[in-house]
Parts: structure tokens; C-alpha cells; sequence
């Protein structure tokens, strides 16, 4: 496997997080958050539970609202027009730790509903682009079989390649193999680690320290809502400079 | 080996045989019986005491169908001939059939018409029923309201082709002005369609005659069909006013939300019975005198908001039984509030609520009989009406309650058993 990390990221911004806060109700997730993500960047998001992570990159595609600071997701702002939010949404792709695929419909039609339906491709073409990546996650011969008869890391392949099949410029996953049995989350990692090598720009939520060694350009630390340190991963593990992290580190790394 | 142990030891035997039959009482019927009935003390009595009520059954009911007279003109002869041995006397089903199934008015030469819409009726349901049939199939069930409302009421073809015409210019105008915004396009839709009918009711002026079946007016309708009448009208009308409210009590818009939220708690507040007594006396005085609205439109008003409150709360809770993750996944890849609603939320939303809406439709289907109270001659209102105060068949309850329970029964078994179906089909993950 090459070493993704070193490979060249490019000037040009996908996202861009400025003075973000958000509350629920009077409890305050997020704390001035600034953000920025270039394209081609692979940005692992780490922290203890509650820390916001998931909030955060909720927050990108607008399934969580913000109140204060601005999000800019590949020039287009963030706001409450739904218009801009329709954009961004079919720019950014999203994978869940439970998958969320669609029960009722075949993994086929999962993966070209959405293409059908906002880019208003048309059916044969949606389908060829969604064997091409169903065959790129390694599962075509289930394209005709429901969600509920596939196992845990096929179902999370079929949904990557859902995300995918809107050929999104940007994917955010969320603990993407949290939910998984060990021997299925190698395969839904090397489906990422594939992606990545492939240049897409994504943010991960993930405990996977190994997957954020190969594949990360940066890691990003967070603790009670804040963005505490972010570095390249190397120096993020071997050097962690704030105490919150070192103790965070020893706590996943040391058993 | 063997072989020389076999020879040396005289009482081992040569082969093996086989194995004995068990002893009659350990096999078969015996063994069931004494297993499942008579295993102990009180599944005996249990036992016992069910074929004592299977006997009494029996011998109740069975003198009164073996007994039972066919043929007579009226009750006393029936009495004649049963002589008190219990027989029923079915000749009441033979000679007021009619009256039954069609209400004592309608013109009897014109049987055929509200047969036909019966009949064609499974023809534009089956492809709302069965899912593999060709969409092409539709196309006649959207004409189907038309149609049968032309062969029961009768009239010139005129009105329903001008009424169907509404609503198709309706939905073209819909589909012109959609991209504006939805509201623009609804009402676009109902300005067209109301022009629309407006125009053509010149034309059903100027030719009142044309293609016309005999008028029967709305208040000779009666008997069974009346019953499927209310029945069909208000459930199909029902779900989908009813999956509007469901959407709208979940509705981030307050005032849309406040609106279902009142109506249907308001709704499941009141009697049925009550409602039908407004339809009666109380609806008359909302609409200008000359208007005369029809009982049977105030009845399926009545019934549609009734049911159709129901259905909006089964609905709700399959909706609720959708995990939020299903929504996200939807907005996430990009689909709108419609899309998302008519591809992901409604399809299983609805399939949870099979069980419950089916409940409720076999329930409204039932209680469309509590119109004989409002003096309506439903299949109900016609036993207790002209049939039993008549002089020849005055107290033959049995027989044609009997009657009446029978189709209702086949009519809701049929529904409840489609239904199982349907979950059966739709069945497609182990969840
Ligand atoms: N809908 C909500 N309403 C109120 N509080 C919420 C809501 N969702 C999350 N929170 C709170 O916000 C905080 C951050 O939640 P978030 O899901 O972003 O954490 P996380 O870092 O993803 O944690 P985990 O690793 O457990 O997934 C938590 O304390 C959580 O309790
Ligand atoms: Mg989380």
C-alpha cells in the first residue's frame, strides 16, 4: 500500500468552518470551531464520547443546524435558503455507523434512487453507474437482494457506493465501522482506503488508529466540543502536545 | 469375530429384526388423543366441556338448517310446513333478495347497472391490490369513480366525462405551474378544474339526454349495495385525506400542524352516531337551501373525516416507528421533503400500518349499517325497515340477520386475508 498521506493536497478549499458554535437547547456542543479542509485532504476526527465529533460533521451537510459562525462547503454558504442546502447535500456524501440503507428497496435501487430522483439521471444510466461502484465495493452479485439479507460490513460497502453513486466531491463518515464485527471492518476499510488513494476529499469520525495512520494527512483532536490539536498523524501519536490528548491516546492505544 | 461368537452362544441372534410395532394406545390417533386432550385432570374436564358445547351447537343449529323451508310466500306458510321442528325459513331470502341488495326503490330493470359497477369494481381495484399487475391498468381505475357513478345514478354520460375532464385539466395545469412553487400549482389546478366544469356545464345543460341511463335519485339507493357504496367511497377517500393528515401533524409549520392536530382529536372525540345525526339534521343549515346537498354526500363527508382521523393516527405511529435514521439518509443524499416522504417515509411507514389501517377500514366498513339510524335503508335499515314490520315476514330475525352477517363476514374476511397477504409479500428483511 502506498503511503496516501504524503501525497500532494491541492490549495484549493472544500470546506471552510469559521467561528461555528452550536447548542442544544442551553448546552453548548460546539465551541468555535475553524475549520479548514482542502481538497484531496483525509481528515480523521478522534475524541472521547460526547466530544461533538458526530455533531460536527452533521453540521456540514445540514442535518444538524448551527447557530453562530459560518459553514462554506465548496463556495456555496450554508444557510437556511433550502436551495443551498439541496446543493450541498448532493455534493457531500454521508455514511452512518448503523448505514441506514433503505429497507424496502433492493441494494440496486438504493444506490439509484437518489440519482434518478435530484440528478434526474436517467434509469439505465443510474444503474450502470450503480453496478460500477457496487462492483468497486466488491458486492455486484447482490444488487438484487434487500438490505436485511446482507451482513453488516456488505451493507456498509452498499451504502459507500450509495454515497458515491451521486458522485459527490467530499464524503463525511460517521464511526462507519463502530457498529461492525471485527473480521467485516477490514473489508469497509480497505473500501475507504481505496477511495482515498482515488483522491476524495473525506472526514472521518473513526477509532481506527491504524486506518488514520495509512490513510490520514491530518488528525483532528476534540474534547468537550473544541477542536483541542490537530497535526499529521505521526506527530499526532508519537508527539500529542496537549494533556488531554496524550491522555486520550494512552486510554485507545494502551490496553 | 462375531461370526464365531454368534455360533458359540446359541441364544444370540443371527440378524437383527426389526423393530416391533409399538402397542396400539403408544401410536397414531390413540396416542395424539390421550397426549393433547386428556393429559391431565383439567385438559380433561377442558376436554370434556368443549364437546359438550360442540354438541349443544350441534344439536342446535343442525334441525335448522336440515329443516329449512325454500319456496314459501310468507311466514305463516313456512310455520305450516316446520310444524315448531325448528327448520329456518329462507324463503324470505328468496323473495326479497332484491330489496336486500338494492334497497326496496330502485328500479328493478336497472339491477344490472349497480351489478356492473360491482363487478368492474374488482377490475379497478386489483391493480391498487396486486403491485405486479401493468401500471397501464390505472388508466381504468382513475376512470372507475366516473364510470360507476354513471351506472348507479345514471343521468347523461355528460357529467361524468366533464367531471373526469376537471380533473384531468386540473392536473395538466398542475403540472404546467409546479416548478413555480406547489402553492402556485394548486391552485393553477383548481382555477382550471373549476373553469373546467364550469364550461361543460353548459354542455350537460344543452344536451341533458345524451348517452342517458334512467336518474335514480340518491335517496332510493339502499340494501347491501348502499353499505358498499359508503364503504368503498369513504375508504378510498379516507387514506389519502388521512396520510395528508398524519404529514401534517408531524408538520414544522404550526398553524398546518394545530389544524390536523384539532381536527383529529376532535374527531376521535365524537361519536360516530353524532356525526351522522349532524350529517342529517345539522349540515342542511350550512348550505344555502337551494343547494339540497345530498344525504349521501353528508354521510360520506361524515364518514371520510370520521375514518380518516383514525387513519392519520395509525399512520402517525408507524411513522413514529421509522428510525430517524431513515430520514437522515434521505436528506443526506440530497432528496427533498416530497421525495423523501413518497420514496422512503410513506412505503414503510405504510407497511407498518397494514395491520391497523386494515382495522380500520373492516371497522368503517361495519359501521357504515349505523345510516339505518338516520332512517337510511342500508342492508340493516332494510331487515329492520320494510322487511321484518312487514305483515308476511314480521319474526324472521334469524334468517336474515344471518343473511346480513354472512356478507359482511365474507366481504371483511376477505379484506383481513388480503392484508395477510400483503404483509407476507412485503416482507423483505429479517429486522
Ligand atoms: N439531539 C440532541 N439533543 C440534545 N443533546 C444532544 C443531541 N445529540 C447529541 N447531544 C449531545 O451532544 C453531545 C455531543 O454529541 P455527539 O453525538 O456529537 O458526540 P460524539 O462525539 O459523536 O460521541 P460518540 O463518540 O459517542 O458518538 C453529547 O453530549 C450528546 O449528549
Ligand atoms: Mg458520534
Amino acid at each position: 500500500m502506498t503511503d496516501t498521506a504524503a501525497m500532494k493536497v491541492s490549495d484549493e478549499v472544500a470546506i471552510d468552518i469559521q467561528g461555528m458554535n452550536k447548542w442544544y437547547g442551553t448546552f453548548h456542543v460546539l465551541r468555535d470551531i475553524d475549520l479548514t479542509v482542502y481538497q484531496g485532504e483525509r481528515i480523521v476526527i478522534c475524541g472521547p464520547s460526547g466530544s461533538g465529533k458526530s455533531t460536527l460533521i452533521r453540521c456540514i451537510n445540514a442535518l444538524e443546524e448551527h447557530q453562530q459562525g459560518s459553514i462554506t462547503v465548496d463556495g456555496t454558504l450554508l444557510s437556511s435558503d433550502l436551495k443551498n442546502i439541496d446543493t450541498i447535500r448532493s455534493e457531500v456524501g454521508m455514511c452512518f455507523q448503523h448505514f441506514n440503507l433503505f429497507p424496502h428497496l433492493t441494494i440496486l435501487e438504493n444506490c439509484t434512487l437518489a440519482p434518478i430522483w435530484v440528478r434526474k439521471t436517467p434509469k439505465k444510466e443510474a444503474e450502470a453507474t450503480a453496478m460500477h461502484f457496487l462492483e468497486k465495493v466488491k458486492i455486484p452479485d447482490q444488487a438484487n437482494k434487500y438490505p436485511g439479507q446482507l451482513s453488516g460490513g456488505q451493507q456498509q460497502r452498499v451504502a459507500i457506493a450509495r454515497s458515491l453513486c451521486m458522485k459527490p466531491r467530499i464524503m463525511l463518515f460517521d464511526e462507519p465501522t463502530s457498529a461492525l464485527d471485527p473480521e467485516m471492518i477490514k473489508e469497509v476499510l480497505d473500501t475507504m482506503i481505496e477511495l482515498a488513494e482515488e483522491g476524495m476529499t473525506m472526514l472521518c469520525v473513526t477509532h481506527e488508529m491504524g486506518f488514520a495512520r495509512q490513510v490520514a494527512n491530518r488528525v483532528i483532536f476534540m474534547d468537550a466540543g473544541q477542536i483541542v490539536e490537530q497535526n499529521e498523524p505521526e506527530e499526532f501519536f508519537n508527539n500529542p502536545k496537549s494533556e488531554r490528548t496524550q491522555l486520550f491516546l494512552s486510554q485507545i492505544l494502551g490496553h | 469375530m462375531s461370526d464365531t461368537h454368534s455360533h458359540s452362544v446359541a441364544f444370540v441372534r443371527h440378524d437383527q429384526i426389526p423393530a416391533a410395532p409399538p402397542p396400539a394406545g403408544e401410536t397414531g390417533p390413540l396416542k395424539w388423543v390421550r397426549e393433547n386432550l386428556f393429559s391431565g385432570p383439567f385438559n380433561t374436564v377442558m376436554t370434556l366441556l368443549g364437546l359438550y358445547i360442540i354438541y349443544s351447537l350441534v344439536v342446535g343449529i343442525f334441525p335448522w338448517i336440515a329443516n329449512s323451508v325454500w319456496g314459501t310466500e310468507n311466514i305463516r306458510e313456512c310455520r305450516e310446513i316446520t310444524q315448531g321442528n325448528g327448520g329456518a325459513c329462507f324463503s324470505v331470502i328468496e323473495q326479497r333478495w332484491q330489496q336486500l341488495l338494492f334497497g326496496f326503490e330502485y328500479p328493478s330493470t336497472q339491477y344490472w347497472r349497480p351489478t356492473t359497477a360491482f363487478v368492474l369494481l374488482f377490475v379497478a381495484v386489483a391493480p391498487v391490490l396486486f403491485l405486479n399487475l401493468p401500471r397501464i391498468l390505472l388508466v381504468f381505475t382513475g376512470l372507475y369513480p366516473f364510470l360507476a357513478y354513471w351506472l348507479i345514478w345514471g343521468g347523461t354520460i355528460l357529467i361524468p366525462i366533464s367531471a373526469a375532464l376537471g380533473f384531468v385539466v386540473g392536473y395538466f395545469a398542475f403540472k404546467r405551474l409546479e416548478h413555480n412553487s406547489f402553492a402556485t400549482g394548486l391552485f393553477g389546478a383548481v382555477a382550471a378544474a373549476v373553469l373546467t366544469w364550469w364550461v361543460t356545464g353548459f354542455l350537460v345543460g344543452a344536451a341533458p339526454g345524451l348517452i342517458a341511463l334512467p336518474e335514480v335519485a340518491s335517496r332510493n339507493m339502499g340494501g347491501f349495495m348502499l353499505n358498499m357504496i359508503l364503504g368503498t367511497i369513504c375508504v378510498s377517500l379516507s387514506l389519502p385525506i388521512g396520510i395528508a393528515l398524519a404529514l401534517g401533524r408531524q408538520s414544522h409549520m404550526p398553524i398546518i400542524k394545530w389544524i390536523c392536530v384539532v381536527f383529529i382529536e376532535f374527531i376521535r372525540g365524537v361519536p360516530l352516531i353524532t356525526l351522522l345525526f349532524v350529517a342529517n339534521v345539522v349540515l342542511a343549515y350550512f348550505f344555502p337551501p337551494e343547494t339540497s346537498l345530498d344525504l349521501i354526500l353528508r354521510v360520506i363527508i361524515m364518514i371520510t373525516m370520521f375514518s380518516s382521523a383514525y387513519i392519520a393516527e395509525v399512520i402517525r405511529g408507524g411513522l413514529a416507528a421509522l428510525p430517524r435514521g431513515q430520514y437522515e439518509a434521505a436528506d443526506s443524499l440530497g432528496l427533498d421533503y416530497a421525495q423523501a416522504t413518497r420514496l422512503i417515509i410513506m412505503p414503510q411507514a405504510l407497511k407498518i400500518s397494514i395491520p391497523g389501517i386494515v382495522n380500520v377500514a373492516v371497522g368503517l366498513f361495519k359501521d357504515t349499517t349505523l345510516v339505518s339510524v338516520i332512517s337510511m335503508f342500508d342492508l340493516v335499515g332494510m331487515i329492520r325497515g320494510p322487511i321484518l314490520s312487514s305483515t308476511d315476514w314480521a319474526g324472521v330475525y334469524w334468517e336474515l340477520w344471518a343473511f346480513a352477517a354472512a356478507l359482511f363476514f365474507v366481504v371483511c374476511y376477505g379484506i383481513s386475508q388480503y392484508s395477510q397477504w400483503l404483509e407476507r409479500k412485503l416482507q423483505t428483511g429479517h429486522r
